[in-house]
């Protein structure tokens, strides 16, 4: 079987006495969507600031493996990781650059390679080289993300303007325009109503399906969560207590013990615990 | 009427002002008025025989009493509903000034009507009357919230911005051969110029990066002190060093920019303030090197693509005047330096608008808006920054070269704080990150200072009245609203 596309060995992040992620361990797909869950403070986004560069993990080995090369993420700077190793983030409180324009936004996300293309500035400053040429492919590919997110009548609005679910689709297409290989999506449907919760659903397996990249999410939302992960690793305390796919962790007792309290079975609603009995799990 | 006056009272609770409240703080506002004007505009230290002496002002004192009781008397019952008054009084104001005014100023016959000594003075009285007028306007056009003098000001401004920046422009190209412009408004508007340049600047740093930066003078010393020694010392010329100048800063800012490179806000501004006077400080120290206290003299001027604006120019060469057959006259140095600082600062900012469509350009102003979000895609936040900081730098380094070419002396009297700060007022004040924005700002805070020089003790306070002003009216800046760098289906704006 070939390398996954990310691997993360015993990852564990102190800070100070404190410890967020106590040797986690677990693998991401490309094709797939790989959900974290936990209660809250289980130490979810720690992973994830971990896997972007936010912080540096205390132990462990973070390898993402792609077509174009090996990389060991806890080696990297937070930005060399979105520009080399070509992994997305997005942010559980959204992070656009408000004060610039929709497209902007999208266009930004697109710097290394039209860093590039303006041979680092120089020449494009004078107009030479391939700069103008490049800047529109860049605004097609944004035109592209904003006719999938519906936002092609706002491009030219301030991104701060937006409401609140068309800031989530646009951080979402941004970190999109960056051409990762892996999407971190921090909570993407916190805040959003039922119907922009399916949307959200179907922009992500639509991601999936026509990219060909690996989606690590992290979610409360279980509509989401249960509705278009392939797998799902549950957290809590800094440690992994399952893993498995939508219906195991459903059926998991120890999940059930998490998100519902350490207290004596009997503690647990009736409708669970016999569910639980007649699985023969108790 | 009483309804619509009743809802613009400027905060106060309208419905309940009755006519002695009114009188009440006017006579308030009086007596505020004359604790101040004693202590600012009563009193005058003049330098009599050998001796200080004062010398009172009540006729100014008690102007400035009068008006501003009547004013704010005048205030109270537009809240009350009635305009009626304070119009009839306010155009009685006004005629009363501006029948001396308008009839010759200093020899018209009605000049004892007048309060203060400068004219200046006398014009500013105005305001009073103008602002009450203004108010009326409000009260009877319903200009409020959305629709305020303000706000609807500032959107004809913002309009007109594309023709008030072109006819900026014309004005300032063919300014030296207007007819009523003399070698004095010609120096102002070289003065005037300089600040611009600084201002576009320190608008990379400040308006596009959003690196709050107080030493930016820093810079600008680097650039005039590697010119006059470079020219003292090795006798280059004033091109040779230019661009030596321009790499020294660009340097500078490098230097100072690595280690601050983890500071945002209220901590890099404290931060780049000290550096600023530690330039500064080693100017007057480092005594060998840079002459201390007592400065460089004896600057190389900047010659006309070689040809001097000498006099005499030394046998068997030519000089600026000899060479187009023109007769000698010191104004053509005056107007040679004033375009060569117009070309200086129409291409810093031609480098601005261009760079901000350049994804450099737009890096820094995503730097502005969020650095966590700029690592996140994959922008390398320590070099974004230093560009910054370097070509900030590099420009202000431009534009010491001319001072220090210019005044053909320099000392670190010329790079103190008070410096950075105006400049950074020119920035703020003109709204962060707009060019036109720093153009006005600077003929307002440059500018006006220049021409009313008569006002001599009173123009810091006109500077800070005028700072609170834009503050209260304009928290933005002057210009503050923002135009994308490139629109979907067109690419890239228009050029510059």
């Amino acid at each position: 079987m070939s390398e996954p596309l990310l691997r993360v060995e015993h990852l564990t992040m102190r800070f100070g006495g404190l410890v967020a992620v106590d040797d986690v361990s677990f693998t991401a797909e490309t094709g797939r969507i790989t959900s974290i869950i936990g209660p809250n403070g289980a130490g979810k986004t720690t992973v994830f600031n971990c896997l972007t560069g936010f912080y540096k993990p205390t132990v462990g080995r973070l390898s993402l493996t792609g077509a174009h090369g090996r990389f060991l993420l806890e080696q990297l700077d937070g930005f060399r990781i979105a520009q080399r190793a070509r992994v997305a983030r997005t942010f559980q409180n959204i992070r656009l650059f408000a004060g610039m324009s929709v497209l902007e936004n999208l266009i930004v996300a697109q710097h290394n390679k039209l860093m590039r293309a303006s041979g680092y500035s120089v020449p494009a400053l004078v107009g030479l080289g391939g700069y103008a040429a490049a800047e529109r492919d860049a605004v097609e590919i944004a035109r592209g993300w904003l006719e999938r997110i519906d936002l092609v009548h706002r491009a030219d609005d301030l991104a701060g303007s937006l409401p609140y679910g068309d800031q989530r689709r646009l951080e979402i297409a941004r970190a999109m325009c960056t051409d990762p290989v892996l999407l971190c999506l921090d909570e993407p449907a916190a805040g959003l109503n039922a119907r922009e919760s399916i949307e959200l659903n179907e922009l992500l397996m639509w991601i999936r399906a026509t990219h060909g990249i690996g989606i690590l999410l992290i979610e409360h939302d279980m509509s989401v969560v249960m509705g278009i992960s392939d797998r799902i690793i549950v957290l809590d305390y800094g440690r992994r207590i399952a893993e498995g796919t939508p219906a195991e962790i459903r059926a998991n007792p120890d999940v059930i013990r998490a998100y519902l309290g350490e207290e004596e079975d009997e503690e647990l609603p009736p409708e669970v615990a016999a569910d639980l009995a007649r699985e023969g799990r108790l | 009427m009483a309804a619509t006056g009743t809802t613009v009272g400027a905060g106060a609770p309208a419905l309940s002002l009755v006519p002695e409240q009114v009188w009440r703080r006017a006579l308030a506002a009086g007596v505020a008025t004359f604790l101040l004007t004693v202590v600012i505009v009563g009193f005058e230290t003049v330098s009599g025989t050998g001796q200080l002496a004062l010398r009172a002002h009540p006729g100014a004192v008690a102007f400035a009493v009068i008006a501003a009781t009547l004013g704010a008397a005048a205030m109270g019952y537009l809240q009350l509903g009635n305009t009626a008054v304070p119009t009839v009084l306010a155009l009685l104001a006004a005629g009363l000034l501006g029948l001396p005014l308008l009839t010759g100023g200093r020899d018209s016959p009605f000049v004892w009507l007048l309060p203060f000594d400068a004219m200046a003075l006398n014009w500013g009285a105005l305001a009073v009357p103008a602002i009450v007028l203004l108010r009326v306007m409000v009260i009877r056009l319903g200009l409020t919230g959305e629709r305020s003098v303000a706000n609807v000001a500032g959107g004809v401004v913002q309009r007109a911005l594309p023709w008030l920046a072109g006819v900026l422009a014309v004005i300032a190209l063919v300014l030296p051969f207007l007819p009523f412009v003399d070698r004095r408004i010609v120096d102002i508007f070289t003065l005037v110029i300089t600040y611009v340049m600084l201002g576009w600047g320190l608008n990379i740093v400040v308006g596009l990066a959003g690196l709050l930066d107080l030493g930016y003078v820093a810079f600008y010393a680097v650039g005039a002190y590697s010119y006059a020694l470079l020219s003292v010392t090795y006798g280059l010329s004033f091109w040779e060093c230019l661009p030596i100048a321009g790499a020294l800063a660009a340097m500078t800012g490098i230097i100072l920019g690595f280690p601050v490179l983890r500071l945002r806000g209220d901590y890099l501004a404290i931060v780049t303030l000290g550096f600023g006077e530690m330039i500064r400080i080693i100017l007057i120290n480092w005594y060998w090197f840079t002459g201390g206290p007592n400065g460089i003299n004896d600057v190389g001027r900047p010659s006309f693509f070689g040809l001097p604006f000498d006099r005499n120019p030394p046998e068997g060469t030519d000089s600026f005047h000899t060479f187009f057959g023109l007769e000698f006259s010191s104004y053509h140095r005056v107007v040679f330096l004033y375009y060569l600082i117009l070309v200086f600062a129409l291409i810093t900012n031609w480098f601005t608008l261009r760079m901000r469509r350049l994804p450099l350009g737009r890096a820094w102003e995503a730097l502005r808006e969020d650095e966590t979000a700029c690592r996140a895609i994959g922008i390398n936040p320590t070099n974004t920054k230093l560009t910054a900081f370097a070509i900030g730098a590099m420009f202000a380094g431009f534009a010491g070269s001319f001072f220090a070419a210019r005044q053909g002396f320099v000392s670190p009297e010329s790079f103190v704080f008070i410096e950075s700060a105006v400049i950074l007022a020119i920035v703020v004040l003109g709204g962060l990150g707009s060019q036109t924005g720093v153009v006005l700002a600077a003929l307002v805070l440059i500018g006006l200072p220049e021409f009313f020089r008569e006002l001599k003790d009173y123009r810091m306070l006109a500077f800070g009245l005028g700072m609170v002003m834009i503050m209260v009216w304009r928290p933005g800046g002057l210009l503050a609203r923002r135009e994308p760098t490139l629109r979907l289906g067109k690419g890239s704006a228009a050029e510059p």
